[in-house]
C-alpha cells in the first residue's frame, strides 16, 4: 500500500514536470478552467438577483453547496476522470497492456494522464466557498468542523465510486461513457443546487440509486444547521462517510468483475 | 505555401472536389468505403454531371457533412440522453426560481422551461464546446492539402458545418424537446410562420457560431496549444450566449451588454424567436442582428485565413 502510494506520487510528479514543459499553455488551461467554473457560478448569481431564497436556501447556502460540490467533483475528475477514455482502450484492445503489468489495473489507469488544469477549477471553487462563508453565519462546533473537513473527501469518494462503476460498463459496451457522463458531469450540476429543488423521482434516484445526495446535501444540512425540507431523519446527515466507503467497496467489486469479463480484440 | 502535388494535378477539378468530400465525409471516419467510392470511378462520372455549378458543389459537401454524423448512432443516442437529463435538472432549478412568481423579465415559467429544452436541443446544433476539426488538421499538417484544393476553404467548411448542424438539429435537437414536453408543459409557436423564422434564425446562429469556431481553430496556427484559449472561449460563450440562463433574466446593464455582443446570436436569439418574443420589425431586427454579426465574423475569419495561409510552412520535399 505504502509502496503503491509512493509510486503514485512519483508518477504524478513526472506528469507535473511534463505538463509544466508547456508553461504558457498550462497557465492558459488553468485560467480557462477557473473561468469556466466562474461562469457557472454567474448563473447562480443571476438566479439570486431575482429572489432571496431558492427553495428555502439563501445565496450563501447555495454557494456553500456549489463550492463543496465543485471541490469534490474536480478532485474526482482529476484522479478518476481518465476512465472516460477506457472505452477506447477496450475497443482497441489496449487494455491488454494494463493486464500484463505487475500492478493493479485500476491503479495503473488512475496513475496515468492526470489533467492538472483541473486545479484551476478547484481554486475557483475555493473562492466561491470563501464567498459562501462571508454570507452565512455558521455556529461552529467541533462536530461541524469535523463534518466540513470530511466533506471534500467523502464527496470525492462518492463521485469516484459512481465514476468507476460507470466506467466498468464499458467493458461490455465500449461506448457507454457518454451515458455515464450524465451522472458524473450531470452530478456536478445536480449537487450545486439543493436536492429539494428537484422532482421526487429524480431525488429518489440520486438518494437511493446513485447516492449523489451524500456528496454535499445531507452533510450541508448539518453544517448549516438547516431543517431538511425533505424530512429525512437526522442521522442521515452523518451517513456520508459510510455511504462513500460502501460505494467504493461495491465499485471495486464491480471493477474486478468487469476486468474478468474483458475480452481483447483478438487481432 | 500552396502546394500543387503531382497527384492533385492529375485530378480534374470535379474529381478533387469529390475526393475532398469523400475524404472528409467517409474516409475520415475510418469506415470502409461504401459502394462506388473505391477508386472514385463511378461517383466521379455522376459528380461531373451533378456538379453543374458552385452551389451544387457546396450542396454536396453539406450533404456529406450530414451523412458523416449519421454514422454515429450510439453517440447520438447517448448524447440525447445526457442532454435530456441536463434539461430536467435545469428545468427543476427554473421551477424553483419561479415559485410564487408570475413573470421575470417578460418570461413566465412556461417560456423559461421551453427555453431550457430548446437550448438543450441547440447545444449540438451550434456546437458550443470542443469543435477542433480544423485545428487537428493544422496539427497533423493535413491542412496543406486542403488549402491546395480549388475551393473556398472557409465556404467549404461552412457548407460541411451546415450539413452537420442539420443532422444535429433533427436527431439531437428534437428528441430532448419532445421528451421535455412530455414531462413539463412547454410552449409551441402559435403562428405557423414562426417555424420558418426560427429555422432561418437557427441557420444564422450556426453561421455565427461557425464563424467563431473557425477563427478559434485557426488560432492553432499561432498558438502552440489551442485548448487553453478554447476553454476560455467556451466559458464566455456558455454564459453570454444565454445558454446557461436566458438573457431575459440577466439584470439590467448586463442584459443590455449581452444583447449587443455577438454571442447572444447563437443561442438566445433563435430561442426568443421560437417563443415569439419579437414581432414585426423587432423580429426583422433580431434576424438582421444575427446576419450582421455572421457576415462581420465570417469576413474577420477570411482575414485570419489569409494571414494563416501566408504562415504555412511545409516540411520535407
Amino acid at each position: 500500500m505504502a509502496e503503491s502510494a509512493a509510486l503514485y506520487l512519483r508518477l504524478v510528479r513526472a506528469q507535473i514536470r511534463a505538463q509544466w514543459q508547456y508553461r504558457a499553455s498550462f497557465v492558459l488551461q488553468l485560467f480557462g478552467a477557473f473561468a469556466l467554473t466562474f461562469v457557472d457560478f454567474l448563473s447562480v448569481l443571476v438566479i439570486f438577483s431575482h429572489l432571496p431564497y431558492l427553495a428555502g436556501w439563501s445565496l450563501g447556502e447555495v454557494a456553500f453547496l456549489y463550492g463543496t460540490s465543485y471541490i469534490a467533483f474536480q478532485f474526482a475528475d482529476l484522479t478518476v476522470g481518465q476512465l472516460d477514455g477506457l472505452g477506447d482502450k477496450v475497443q482497441r484492445g489496449d487494455f491488454d497492456l494494463v493486464l500484463i503489468r505487475p500492478r493493479g489495473t485500476l491503479f495503473q489507469l488512475l496513475a496515468s494522464d492526470i489533467a492538472l488544469r483541473r486545479l484551476g477549477a478547484m481554486a475557483q471553487a475555493g473562492v466561491v466557498l470563501g464567498f459562501a462563508f462571508s454570507l452565512v453565519n455558521v455556529h461552529w462546533t467541533l462536530g461541524r468542523v469535523l463534518v466540513l473537513l470530511t466533506m471534500p473527501i467523502t464527496g470525492f469518494l462518492v463521485f469516484a465510486g459512481v465514476w468507476i462503476i460507470g466506467a466498468t460498463t464499458t467493458f461490455w459496451t465500449t461506448r457507454s461513457m457518454e451515458l455515464v457522463n450524465s451522472v458524473t458531469y450531470g452530478g456536478q450540476f445536480l449537487t450545486s443546487y439543493p436536492m429539494n429543488v428537484y422532482g421526487a423521482w429524480l431525488r429518489r434516484i440520486f438518494i437511493f440509486a446513485v447516492p449523489l445526495a451524500f456528496v454535499n446535501y445531507f452533510p450541508a444540512l448539518y453544517v448549516l444547521d438547516k431543517r431538511d425540507p425533505l424530512g429525512a431523519p437526522d442521522f442521515v446527515r452523518f451517513l456520508a462517510p459510510a455511504v462513500a466507503v460502501a460505494l467504493l467497496v461495491v465499485a471495486s467489486r464491480i471493477w474486478r468483475f468487469g476486468v474478468r469479463h474483458y475480452r481483447s480484440t483478438g487481432s | 505555401m500552396r502546394a500543387e502535388s503531382y497527384g492533385a494535378r492529375l485530378l480534374t477539378a470535379a474529381d478533387r472536389l469529390l475526393y475532398s468530400a469523400v475524404r472528409h465525409g467517409e474516409a475520415q471516419l475510418s469506415r470502409p468505403p461504401s459502394r462506388g467510392v473505391r477508386g472514385f470511378g463511378v461517383p466521379c462520372e455522376r459528380a461531373r454531371k451533378a456538379i453543374g455549378s458552385e452551389m451544387a458543389l457546396y450542396w454536396q459537401v453539406a450533404l456529406r457533412g450530414f451523412r458523416r454524423y449519421a454514422t454515429y448512432r450510439a453517440a447520438t443516442f447517448a448524447g440525447v440522453f445526457t442532454n435530456t437529463i441536463f434539461g430536467f435538472l435545469r428545468a427543476y432549478v427554473m421551477i424553483a426560481l419561479y415559485a410564487g412568481r408570475g413573470s421575470i423579465g417578460g418570461f413566465d415559467l412556461r417560456d423559461t422551461l421551453t427555453y431550457t429544452f430548446v437550448t438543450q436541443g441547440m447545444l449540438m446544433v451550434v456546437y458550443i464546446w470542443n469543435w477542433w476539426e480544423i485545428a487537428l488538421t493544422i496539427r497533423s499538417g493535413d491542412i496543406v492539402t486542403d488549402f491546395a484544393r480549388p475551393l473556398n476553404y472557409q465556404l467549404y467548411w461552412l457548407a460541411q458545418d451546415v450539413g452537420r448542424a442539420t443532422y444535429h438539429a433533427i436527431f439531437r435537437g428534437i428528441p430532448p424537446f419532445v421528451i421535455g414536453a412530455v414531462v413539463f408543459s412547454l410552449r409551441l409557436p402559435a403562428h405557423p410562420w414562426t417555424w420558418l423564422f426560427f429555422l432561418l434564425s437557427m441557420y444564422l446562429a450556426v453561421a455565427v457560431s461557425f464563424a467563431f469556431r473557425f477563427m478559434l481553430n485557426l488560432s492553432a496556427f499561432w498558438l502552440f496549444d489551442y485548448r487553453g484559449i478554447g476553454s476560455i472561449a467556451a466559458a464566455v460563450w456558455t454564459f453570454l450566449s444565454g445558454f446557461a440562463v436566458p438573457i431575459a433574466l440577466f439584470p439590467g446593464t448586463l442584459q443590455t451588454v449581452a444583447r449587443a455582443l455577438p454571442f447572444a446570436a447563437f443561442v438566445n436569439t433563435p430561442v426568443e424567436i421560437f417563443l415569439e418574443k419579437q414581432q414585426g420589425w423587432a423580429l426583422l431586427g433580431a434576424l438582421a442582428y444575427q446576419l450582421g454579426w455572421a457576415l462581420a465574423l465570417l469576413a474577420a475569419g477570411r482575414l485570419a485565413l489569409s494571414a494563416a495561409e501566408r504562415k504555412v510552412v511545409v516540411q520535407g520535399g
